[in-house]
C-alpha cells in the first residue's frame, strides 16, 4: 500500500481542479459537494489501508519514503516532492482526511444555496491537498509548501464571504490579517530552513535527523534552528504573540472554523515541533520557551474566553488555549501526549464548531449567545452532541479529552514543574467553566430570541451525521491511550514511540513510578474541571445575576478580558501604524520624492540654468556676433600696440 | 539553422519593412502584421531554445562577422545558459504585449507597432551580443523606441517620464562606454596586444587588470546596470516611467528591460572584474537589501495600483541583485529564474492593471472595492498573479526567492546571515502590500456605483493571460525544466568567482589571437 501514498495527495488535488475549473458550470450542488467529499474520503480510505499495513509491519520497517519527482535543485540543494510515510504522518493523515471528510459532508448541508457553493468546495479540497503535503512531506521545503498552502486556503476561506462586514471591517480584513500574521511566522520558518541547510547540507528529514544524533544537547545552532521554527509554529498554531489572527478567522463559514481553525491546520505547529523532536530535544532552552509560551497561551486565551458572547469566538479562544496545552506537552518533552491531544481535540473541537454551525444555521446567522437560550427543545440532537463535546473538552472522566489532557497535566508536573501543573489545571477549570457557560446560554435557560423572526429547527441529515460520528469519537477516542496508572495500555504512545526515540534518548527524562501522586493529581484536576462545569452551568442557568454582579464588581478586569487584553490595539499602535506612517510620510513623500528625486530634478535644473547663461552667447544674431568680433579685434590690436 | 540567432534577432525588422508598404488606415492589418511577426520571432527563438545544449557552458549558435576590422570589433552573437531564458522571455512577452494593446492603442498604430518590434530587436541584441561594442549599440538603440512609446502613447506626464527615463539611463551608459573603450585599449597595451571588444577574449585578460583601474571600470559598468535594474537609490525613474507608459510599454519595461541590468551584472561585472566585485559586494548587497525593504514599504502606501506594482519591482529586483552577489550556485540560479519570474508576474500584473484601466480610466485604489463580485475571472487571475508575486510555494516566485535567500544566507562572499535575514522580511512586506491592495480593490462591498456595471474579461483578454499563468504554475511546480538550462553556466561563473577569491584564477596576460 505504501506506494499509493501519493494518491492520498492526488485525490484532493483532482477534486480541486474539477470543481475549480468546472464547478461554476456544474451548478448541481450534490455533484459539486459529492466530488469534494469523495475526493477526501478516498484519501482517507487509502490512508486507512496504509495504516493497517503499517500495523502489520515490524516496527523498524514502518517508515518509508515515496519519491515522486525532483522539485527544486540548484548547487548542492536538491529537494524532492517525496512523501514520508510513517507513524506520525499517517496519524495526521487520518485525522485530516477523516475529520475532513465529515466536515465536507456537513458542508453540503451547511452551504446549501450559497452562491459560492462550488468555490467553497474548491478551496476546501485545495486545503486538504496542502495540509496533506504539510504532514506527509519528507523534507522541510515541501512541508513549507503545505504550510503556506494551508495559509492561502485559510485566507481564501476566511474571506469567503468577501462582501460581508465583520466587526470593525470586512471579512477580507480578517483574512488579510490571518495571512500576514502567518507570514511573520513563516519568516521564522524560512530562516530556520536556511540554518538547517547551512548546518546539515540538506532539508530532508532523514538526512537532517540522522546527522542531528551526532550533536550534543545544548548546541547553540540547534537553539536557533528550533527557536526560529517555533516562531513559525506560533504563527500557524496561534500562540502568544501571534495568536491574534485566529479569533478573527471566525469570519469564515463555520465548517471552515471547524476544519481549518480548530481540527487540522492550527495543529500544524505542533506537528512541526513533534516532527523535529530530535532537534528540539537538543535545545533545552527552546523547549523551556515552548512550554512557557504554551502554558501562558493556554491560560490567557482561556480567560478571554470567559467573557465573550459570540459562540464562535468562545470556541476560537478555547482552541487557542487548547493548542497551548499541546505546546506545553511538547515543551516538557511529552511529544506523544501533545499529539494525543491533537487527535482528541480534533474530534471534540470539530464537533463543537459543527454544533455551533448548526445553531447559527438554525438561528439565521445569529452568533450572540445572549440572544439564544433554550435551544435544547428545538434541536435535541445538536444539543446532545454539543454537550458530549463540552464534557470531552472539559476533561470529564473517561471521555477522550480527559485522557489526553490528563496526560499533559501529569507530564507538565513530572517533567516540567509543579507550578506548571497548577496553572494548567487552573486553565482546565477555566475551560470547563466557559464551556458550560456556553452550553447554558445557548441551549438551556430562557429563550431570549425573537420568536417572530427566528424559528429554530434541527439540522438536516448531512449535518447531523457528522455530528453523531464526531460525538462518538469524542467519547471513545481516548481509549487508545489509557494511562498505565489506571491499569490501561497506552497504545497511542507506543505506536508513536519510534518517531520520538531519537528525541527521548537525548532528553533522558527521569522515570516516575509514583502512582499515588499521579492518581492524586488526576483527582485534583478532575475536581477542578467538575467545579468549573458545575459553576458554569449553575450560574448561567439559575443565577445569572451572580455573573452580572461579578462583571460589575470587577469592571476593570471584565473590560480587559472583553477587549482581549487590548493586544490588537497595542500591535496597531506600536507596530502597524508607525510602519505605515513612516512609509507614507517619510520614505515615500519625503525621502523618495523630495530627497532622491528632487536632487535629480534640481541637478537637471541647475544644468539647465547654467546652460541658459552660456546659451546667450549663441544668440544667432549676426549683428551681435559682429560686435563681439570687432571688440575682439580691438582688444587684440590694443594689446599688440601697447606691447 | 546556422544563422538562427541572426534570423531571430532581426526577424522583427521584416515586420517593420512590411509595415512600410501598408497604408496607415489599415489598422487591423497592421496589428496582425505586428502580432504575426513577433510570433514568428517567438517560434524562431524556440528553435534556439530546443537546440540549446544545457550541459555545454560554451557560447552556442555563435555567429561572427567582422565589423570594424582595425579595432577587432565584430558582429558577434551567441547564447549560453545565462541568456537563453531571457531570450525566450523577450520573444514570449513581446507578442503578448502587442496583442494586449490590440484595442487600447488607437492612434498612430503603425508607428506603435514598428516601435514595439524595433524594441524587440534592441532587447534581443542586448542578450545575444558577445561583443561589447555591439552590446553597447543595442543597449542604446533600445532606448529610442522605449522613449517614444512612453512619450507618445503614455499618460498625462509622459514627456517628463520619457525624458527622465532617457537621461537617467543615458547618464549611466556613457560611463559604460568609456569603460568599454578603456577595456579595449587595455587589451592593446598587453604584449602583442591590440584593441578588441570581443567579450570572450576580454574574459580571459580582464581579471588581471590592476585593482586601481579595475575598480573604476567595475563602477562604470555597475552604475549603468544599477540604474537599469533599478537598484536603490537609483530607482526614481521607474515609478514615473511605469505609471506614464502604456500597458504594453510597462509590460516590456518591467518584464524585460529591467532584466538587462541584472543580466549585465552577471554577464559583465562579475566575470570581467572579479576582484573589484568582491570589494563592492558588501555595498551592492546592502543596497539590494535596502531596496527590498524600502521598495516594499513604499509600495505599501501607494494609492495608484500601477505605482504600487512599480515600487514592488524595486523590491523584487533587489532580490535578484542580492542573489547575483551571493555568488553561490543557489543564489545565482535563483537570480536567473527570478528574472524570468518577475518578468512573468509583474508583466501579468501590468496587463491586468491595464485591463481595469481600460474599463475605468483610473488606477486609484480608492476608486475600486468589491470587484470580485462583478469581475470574478479578472479577480481570480489577479489573485493568482498576486500570490505568484508574493512568493507562494507552488507558484514561480517562491522558487526564485527561496534559492536567492538560501544562497545569500549561506554565501561565503557575503559572509553574514544578516543580508538574507533582512531580505527575508520582504516576504512579510510583499504579502502586506499586495494583499492590502487586493483587499481594497476586490473585496468588501461595491462602494462606487460605476463599478457595478463593469464587464468581466473578454475571451481575448483571457487568452492573453493564460499563457503567462501556465508558466507561473509550471515554474512553481516543476522548475527543473528551466533551472537546468542555466545550471551549467551558473556553475561556471560561480566556480570562476571562487577561484578568483582563493587566488587560483590565472588570467591570461597575453591576448589570444
Amino acid at each position: 500500500m505504501y506506494q499509493f501514498a501519493p494518491l492520498i495527495i492526488l485525490f484532493p488535488l483532482v477534486g480541486f481542479l474539477i470543481n475549480g475549473l468546472l464547478g461554476r458550470k456544474i451548478k448541481n450542488e450534490t455533484i459539486v459537494g459529492g466530488i469534494g467529499t469523495i475526493a477526501v474520503a478516498a484519501s482517507f480510505v487509502i490512508g486507512l489501508g496504509i495504516f493497517f499495513e503499517m500495523l502489520s509491519r515490524p516496527i523498524e520497517e514502518r517508515s518509508q519514503v515515496v519519491t515522486v519527482f525532483e522539485w527544486i535543485s540548484a548547487g548542492t540543494l536538491s529537494v524532492n516532492v517525496a512523501y514520508q510515510v510513517d507513524q506520525l504522518s499517517i496519524l495526521m493523515t487520518l485525522i485530516v482526511t477523516g475529520v475532513g471528510s465529515l466536515i465536507h459532508l456537513y458542508s453540503i448541508g451547511y452551504m446549501h444555496g450559497d452562491a459560492g457553493f462550488w468555490r467553497f468546495f474548491t478551496y476546501l479540497n485545495l486545503f486538504i491537498f496542502a495540509m496533506l503535503n504539510l504532514v506527509l512531506a519528507d523534507n522541510y521545503l515541501l512541508m513549507f509548501l503545505g504550510w503556506e498552502g494551508v495559509g492561502l486556503c485559510s485566507y481564501l476561506l476566511i474571506g469567503f464571504w468577501y462582501d460581508r462586514n465583520f466587526e470593525k471591517g470586512t471579512t477580507g480584513d480578517a483574512a488579510k490579517k490571518a495571512f500576514i500574521v502567518n507570514r511573520i511566522g513563516d519568516f521564522g520558518f524560512l530562516l530556520a530552513m536556511f540554518l538547517i541547510f547551512n548546518t546539515f547540507g540538506s532539508l530532508a528529514y532523514e538526512s537532517v535527523f540522522a546527522q542531528a544524533k551526532g550533536f550534543s544537547v545544548g548546541d547553540n545552532v540547534m537553539f536557533w534552528i528550533t527557536l526560529l521554527m517555533f516562531v513559525g509554529a506560533t504563527g500557524k498554531s496561534a500562540q502568544i504573540p501571534l495568536y491574534i489572527w485566529l479569533p478573527d478567522a471566525m469570519a469564515g463559514p463555520t465548517p471552515v472554523s471547524a476544519l481549518i481553525h480548530a481540527a487540522t491546520m492550527v495543529t500544524a505547529g505542533i506537528y512541526m515541533v513533534a516532527r523535529s523532536s530530535i532537534l528540539f530535544a537538543l535545545a533545552p532552552g527552546t523547549m523551556e520557551i515552548v512550554a512557557v509560551i504554551g502554558l501562558a497561551t493556554a491560560f490567557f486565551a482561556g480567560t478571554i474566553g470567559l467573557v465573550q458572547n459570540d459562540i464562535k469566538k468562545v470556541l476560537a479562544y478555547s482552541t487557542v488555549s487548547q493548542l497551548g496545552y499541546m505546546f506545553l506537552a511538547c515543551g516538557v518533552g511529552a511529544f506523544a501526549a501533545g499529539l494525543f491531544h491533537v487527535m482528541t481535540h480534533a474530534f471534540f473541537k470539530a464537533l463543537l464548531f459543527l454544533g455551533s454551525g448548526a445553531v447559527i444555521h438554525a438561528m439565521h446567522d445569529e452568533q450572540d449567545i445572549q440572544k439564544m437560550g433554550g435551544l435544547q427543545k428545538y434541536m435535541p440532537w445538536t444539543f446532545r452532541t454539543f454537550l458530549i463535546g463540552s464534557f470531552a473538552i472539559s476533561g470529564f472522566p473517561l471521555l477522550s479529552g480527559f485522557f489526553s489532557k490528563d496526560e499533559i497535566l501529569w507530564k507538565a508536573f513530572a517533567d516540567g514543574a509543579p507550578w506548571m501543573w497548577v496553572i494548567a489545571a487552573l486553565a482546565a477549570g477555566v475551560t470547563a467553566f466557559y464551556m458550560f457557560r456556553l452550553v447554558s446560554l445557548t441551549f438551556l435557560g430562557k429563550e431570549r430570541f425573537d420568536h417572530h423572526h427566528i424559528h429554530p429547527h434541527e439540522a438536516p441529515k448531512t449535518m447531523l451525521i457528522p455530528l453523531l460520528v464526531l460525538a462518538l469519537l469524542s467519547v471513545i477516542g481516548g481509549y487508545v491511550g489509557i494511562p498505565h496508572v489506571l491499569g490501561g495500555h497506552n497504545y497511542f504512545e507506543e505506536f508513536l514511540e519510534p518517531i520520538f526515540a531519537g528525541a527521548n534518548s537525548k532528553m533522558m527524562l527521569p522515570m516516575h513510578d509514583s502512582a499515588a501522586l499521579e492518581l492524586g493529581l488526576m483527582a485534583g484536576s478532575v475536581a477542578i474541571g467538575l467545579l468549573g462545569m458545575f459553576a458554569g452551568w449553575k450560574i448561567y442557568t439559575q443565577k445569572i445575576e451572580v455573573a452580572e454582579h461579578t462583571a460589575k464588581k470587577f469592571s476593570g478586569l471584565h473590560k480587559l478580558l472583553w477587549n482581549k487584553y487590548f493586544v490588537d490595539e497595542i500591535y496597531d499602535a506600536g507596530i502597524v501604524n508607525p510602519i505605515k506612517q513612516t512609509s507614507d510620510r517619510f520614505l515615500w513623500k519625503i525621502f523618495d520624492v523630495k530627497v532622491i528625486d528632487n536632487t535629480l530634478n534640481y541637478s537637471a535644473k541647475f544644468i539647465e540654468a547654467t546652460s541658459n547663461i552660456f546659451r546667450r552667447i549663441q544668440t544667432g544674431v549676426v549683428q551681435s556676433y559682429a560686435i563681439v568680433f570687432v571688440a575682439g579685434i580691438l582688444v587684440m590690436l590694443g594689446y599688440l600696440m601697447g606691447r | 539553422m546556422n544563422n538562427i540567432l541572426t534570423y531571430t534577432l532581426f526577424s522583427p525588422l521584416v515586420g517593420i519593412l512590411l509595415l512600410l508598404f501598408i497604408n496607415k488606415e489599415k489598422q487591423s492589418l497592421i496589428k496582425y502584421i505586428g502580432a504575426g511577426t513577433s510570433i514568428v520571432t517567438f517560434v524562431l527563438s524556440l528553435f534556439v531554445y530546443f537546440g540549446f545544449d544545457a550541459a555545454n557552458t560554451q557560447m552556442q549558435f555563435v555567429e561572427q562577422y567582422p565589423w570594424i576590422t582595425g579595432l577587432d570589433i565584430s558582429y558577434f552573437v551567441g547564447v549560453d545558459g545565462l541568456s537563453i531564458l531571457l531570450i525566450v522571455l523577450t520573444t514570449f512577452l513581446t507578442p503578448i504585449a502587442l496583442i494586449a494593446s490590440w484595442d487600447s492603442i488607437k492612434d498612430r498604430i503603425k508607428e506603435y507597432v514598428s516601435f514595439m518590434l524595433l524594441l524587440e530587436v534592441g532587447m534581443l541584441g542586448v542578450f545575444l551580443s558577445i561583443d561589447l561594442f555591439l552590446f553597447y549599440v543595442f543597449w542604446e538603440a533600445m532606448l529610442i523606441p522605449m522613449y517614444f512609446i512612453i512619450g507618445i502613447w503614455g499618460g498625462k506626464e509622459r514627456i517628463y517620464a520619457a525624458v527622465k527615463f532617457f537621461i537617467y539611463t543615458m547618464a549611466g551608459s556613457l560611463l559604460m562606454l568609456i569603460a568599454i573603450l578603456w577595456l579595449g585599449y587595455y587589451a592593446s597595451t598587453l604584449p602583442g596586444g591590440y584593441f578588441t571588444t570581443n567579450l570572450l577574449k576580454l574574459y580571459a585578460i580582464a581579471p588581471s587588470i590592476p585593482m586601481g583601474i579595475q575598480v573604476w571600470m567595475f563602477l562604470a559598468f555597475t552604475l549603468s546596470f544599477a540604474i537599469k535594474v533599478p537598484l536603490f537609490p537609483l530607482h526614481t525613474w521607474l515609478p514615473d516611467a511605469h505609471v506614464q507608459a502604456p500597458t504594453a510599454g510597462s509590460v516590456i519595461l518591467a518584464g524585460v528591460l529591467l532584466k538587462m541590468g541584472t543580466y549585465g551584472l552577471l554577464r559583465f561585472c562579475l566575470p570581467l572584474f572579479p576582484l573589484a566585485s568582491f570589494q563592492f559586494t558588501p555595498l551592492l548587497a546592502t543596497l539590494s537589501v535596502i531596496g527590498i525593504v524600502y521598495g516594499a514599504l513604499v509600495a505599501m502606501v501607494q494609492t495608484d495600483v500601477k505605482k504600487l506594482v512599480a515600487y514592488s519591482s524595486v523590491s523584487h529586483l533587489g532580490f535578484v541583485v542580492l542573489g547575483i552577489f551571493s555568488m553561490t550556485e543557489e543564489g545565482v540560479q535563483g537570480a536567473v529564474i527570478q528574472m524570468i519570474n518577475h518578468g512573468l508576474s509583474t508583466g501579468a500584473l501590468f496587463l491586468l492593471v491595464g485591463m481595469i484601466y481600460d474599463r475605468r480610466h483610473t488606477r486609484e485604489i480608492s476608486q475600486f472595492g468589491g470587484l470580485a463580485k462583478v469581475m470574478p475571472v479578472f479577480s481570480t487571475l489577479f489573485m493568482i498573479v498576486t500570490f505568484s508575486s508574493i512568493g507562494l510555494p507552488g507558484l514561480n516566485g517562491f522558487v526564485g526567492e527561496f534559492l536567492i535567500l538560501l544562497g545569500s544566507f549561506n554565501s561565503l562572499f557575503l559572509g553574514s546571515y544578516v543580508y538574507a535575514a533582512i531580505a527575508a522580511t520582504g516576504v512579510i512586506f510583499s504579502a502586506v502590500y499586495m494583499l492590502w491592495m487586493c483587499q481594497r480593490v476586490f473585496f468588501g462591498k461595491i462602494t462606487h456605483e460605476e463599478n457595478r456595471s463593469l464587464l468581466d474579461l473578454t475571451k481575448h483578454e483571457i487568452a492573453v493571460m493564460l499563457p503567462i499563468i501556465l508558466f507561473i504554475v509550471w515554474i512553481g511546480v516543476y522548475p527543473s525544466t528551466f533551472l537546468k538550462s542555466s545550471a551549467a553556466s551558473t556553475k561556471q561563473v560561480v566556480t570562476q568567482m571562487q577561484n578568483a577569491k582563493s587566488g587560483n584564477l590565472t588570467p591570461a596576460s597575453v591576448i589570444v589571437k
